[in-house]
């Protein structure tokens, strides 16, 4: 077995001009699409003159807000290569009956299908849900930045590199043709000797850098840097669903970094820990990457859970019902989740004694995520409702993330799972619970928060049309997979033979398209509610009645956050400090001490990415010049002492005099 | 890496008066660190004896003492040089300390069991099995 079946070159390894995929019409007129975008961006940038701008303003900064828009951004960008990913498989398999190939080759096909799922989960819902984490979470806590303002910008590059990775792969040889999770033994090098799974790898070794780091940021910051008097049991559930995600972030990534590793040890220096012969075993990494995979899945719907307390205490008017139960039940669902990896491999043969103990473990986990449907449903009864775009969302999510819950609790039976494991019935189970839960939860969690980060609301009108498209989209796309899984078909298939299954097919892909419908609905209201933006403005930094401590600055919030900090006597503080009757200060302001902004983070995730980009391609001095450089530039950071300044009292004030101005004006 | 410094920076920043240093964090003493050190010296000075002086003939109850030589050296490192008691960070070290041991064990105890449980169902048997076969 050598390490390479191709010519490689010294000077640039494995990658030569074949690698580009010129023979495929699809990929080409993608590319022919994707170039005149950029070029057109980037010539808009250059004649506005806004390089210099972009890179003080956003790309070095290291305000955890902007930060936390730039993931929220680079997680809708993905979100759109992600569904495209899924609409093509949903047209491919609508169409290829009856002797018909579909118009995707199978490794085309095997590729979309791979890459859709990666995206999606690594690329979409973990920068969203880190996102949300890194804008609010501070906000929530009264402090002014998260505990390492450095750091939270590099862990965002590396995400950010790990991505453009992916997409490279799209137009520079070819993506991981596995599955999104790469088992060996297809993913070893004698299955896979392609640089598909070595795209993969490094992606997702970069972007691991990056979800590691920011959930050491996020421990310390809730741990460390709560406003005087917030004790734990004061904290927005928001933020402890957040501490939850980001402890299970640290505990099961590096999970992910050693499996990954050793799978790539496999495939670069031809060790044998999970190949078929030589000893190896292939189970193992199965068993590695689950002990990660099944933490990852809470890692997301946690922070979902989050804002839904967030937006059903708000919209309802009323406190959360069982504030200390919602509480319990996020820790003991943290824990839990580390205990059920196995029910993803039931069938690999582990036998009774041991399928059994986890399929119970998995179905004891249902009762706490259950508990917390009850305490927002309580929530919710003899609340004043109000129906805005987040509380809708919020239904929709119950009713759906029901059903979904009740299919996982069906698939956690070892025997039902025997007939309907690797099929279209689990396919539609997750991506009830994904798409019900922690998609419809970012999506009221946008539509909450909108006004917070941006000064103005989003149009209602377009906001509904997308909820409505996506609820019934979902619905129409995913209830018929379920009806084929129970019938027996498999999933990651190119094409069938039964005709009589096409027509479940036709309607799945009909489904899809009312979910485009969703995301261009979604795009449009973003436009419109630009365009609107002084009749939706927000001057009162309030707009919906809100309970937490974000709402008490202003909208945009100022770079300091809160000009002092504030003191917290109750749970849901700012809905106390409302009550009681609470005044702004308007003078007697004091400099204050902020982080400054830092080329570092982008240079070093850059040069992490041409290191990752040499690996992939075996191009060895570029991997160790680029490995030399990183190091040498971390080191050269580490004395950089200008690292904080102050903001000028003076400048306090005159932010807060423009406020106080705007607050009289709207009153 | 460069974080170090980017945490105490940050720390100021977070609040501007810096009047929250909770927890005892104690950095030690010089009696603390020697003692220790001569703790530590001599948890590794036995072990060394142990296998040198080949002490117990059993390789089998050297291996396991030597363990518990090693399993006490990690509560010394972690009692006198990482400052680890109940009371640092008001708790949450220790906190730490115990979900880390927790998921570890569940990890590898896990593992454990369920490889143990794979191999021997689903992996083509050793000399004997292949024996049976032909």
């Amino acid at each position: 077995m050598t390490p390479s079946p191709v010519e490689e070159s010294v000077l640039f390894g494995r990658l030569s001009l074949n690698a580009l995929p010129l023979h495929e019409p699809i990929l080409v007129a993608t590319f022919a699409a994707v170039a005149i975008g950029g070029v057109a961006v980037i010539g808009a940038l250059t004649y506005h003159r806004l390089w210099g701008w972009l890179w003080r303003e956003w790309l070095t900064s290291i305000d955890h807000k902007k930060i936390g828009i730039m993931y929220v951004i680079l997680g809708l960008v993905m979100l759109l290569r992600g569904f495209a990913d899924a609409i093509m498989m949903r047209l491919q398999q609508a169409i290829a009956f009856g002797g018909s190939e579909g118009y995707l080759p199978p490794h085309h096909y095997d590729q979309i299908f791979t890459a859709h799922g990666v995206i999606m989960i690594f690329f979409v819902a973990m920068p969203l849900i880190t996102g949300f984490m890194n804008y609010i979470v501070p906000l929530q806590i009264g402090a002014r930045d998260v505990a390492f303002p450095f750091l939270n910008n590099f862990s965002f590059w590396m995400t950010t590199s790990g991505a453009v990775l992916v997409m490279a792969s799209l137009f520079v040889g070819e993506f991981a043709a596995t599955g999104w999770l790469a088992y060996p033994p297809l993913s070893g090098i004698a299955y896979s000797p392609g640089v598909g799974v070595d795209y993969y790898i490094w992606a997702l070794q970069i972007a691991g850098v990056g979800t590691l780091l920011s959930g050491v940021n996020l421990i310390a910051t809730i741990v460390k840097m709560r406003a005087p008097g917030m004790s734990m049991m004061r904290l927005p559930v928001f933020t402890w669903t957040a501490l939850c995600s980001n402890v299970l972030i640290v505990a099961s990534f590096p999970v992910l970094t050693a499996a990954l590793a050793l799978l790539s040890l496999d495939r670069y220096v031809g060790t044998a820990f999970f190949t078929n012969d030589f000893g190896g075993s292939a189970m193992m990494y199965v068993n590695l990457i689950w002990i990660w995979g099944h933490p990852e899945v809470y890692i997301l719907i946690l922070p979902a859970f989050g804002i839904f307390s967030e937006v059903v205490a708000t919209y309802c008017g009323k406190r959360l019902f069982g504030y200390a139960s919602m509480v319990y039940a996020t820790v003991v669902i943290t824990i839990l989740s580390y205990l059920v990896w196995l029910h993803h491999f039931f069938t690999m043969g582990s036998g009774a004694s041991v399928n059994s103990f986890f399929g119970i473990t998995t179905m004891i986990i249902s009762i706490p995520t259950g508990a917390k449907i009850f305490n927002w449903l309580f929530t919710m009864y003899r609340g004043r409702i109000r129906f805005e775009l987040p509380m809708m969302w919020t239904v929709s999510f119950m009713v759906t993330f029901v059903i979904g819950g009740m299919t996982g609790v069906l698939l956690a039976v070892p025997p039902a799972d025997f007939v309907l494991h690797n099929s279209l019935f689990l396919i539609a189970h997750f991506h009830n619970v994904i798409i019900g839960g922690v998609l419809f939860g970012l999506f009221a969690g946008i539509a909450y928060w909108f006004p917070k980060v941006t000064g103005f609301k989003l149009d209602e009108f377009w906001g509904r049309i997308s909820f409505w498209c996506w609820t019934i989209g979902f619905y129409v796309a995913f209830m018929p997979l379920y009806v084929l899984g129970l019938m027996g078909v498999t999933r990651r298939m190119s094409r069938f033979e039964d005709p009589s299954l096409q027509i479940f097919f036709v309607i799945a892909a009909f489904g899809a398209v009312l979910i485009a419908g969703g995301i261009a609905s979604f795009l449009i209201q973003l436009v419109v509610s630009f365009r609107k933006r002084e009749q939706l403005k927000d001057t009162t930094g309030d707009p919906w009645d809100g309970r937490t401590l974000e709402w008490s600055t202003s909208s945009p919030p100022p770079a300091y956050n809160f000009a002092f900090t504030p003191v917290v006597h109750d749970l849901d503080a700012w809905h106390d400090m409302k009550k009681r009757g609470y005044v702004r200060p308007t003078d007697g302001f004091m400099p204050i001490h902020m982080p400054k902004n830092t080329w570092a983070g982008i240079v070093l995730s850059g040069v992490s990415l041409i290191c990752g980009f040499a690996l992939v391609w075996h191009i060895w001095w570029l991997a160790a010049a680029s490995f030399a450089a990183l190091v040498s530039l971390a080191i050269i950071h580490t004395f950089n002492y200008a690292r904080d300044f102050h903001i000028p009292a003076a400048d306090v004030t005159a932010t807060e005099a423009e406020r106080t101005k705007l607050l009289a004006a709207g009153a | 890496m460069a974080s170090g410094t980017d945490a105490h920076a940050a720390g100021h920043a977070g609040h501007g008066h810096d009047d929250r240093h909770e927890g005892g964090e104690a950095h030690g003493s010089m009696r603390g660190y020697v003692t220790g050190f001569l703790l530590s010296a001599l948890l590794t000075a036995i072990p060394f004896w142990i296998v040198m002086g080949d002490v117990f003939r059993e390789p089998t109850t050297a291996a396991i003492v030597v363990m518990v030589f090693a399993v006490i050296q990690i509560f010394v490192h972690m009692i006198y040089f990482l400052h680890m008691n109940s009371k640092s960070e008001n708790g949450w070290t220790l906190l730490a300390l115990i979900f880390t041991g927790v998921l570890v064990i569940i990890t590898l105890a896990g593992s454990f069991w369920v490889m143990h449980h794979l191999n021997t169902n689903m992996m083509p048997g050793g000399q004997h099995d292949m024996e049976q076969m032909r």
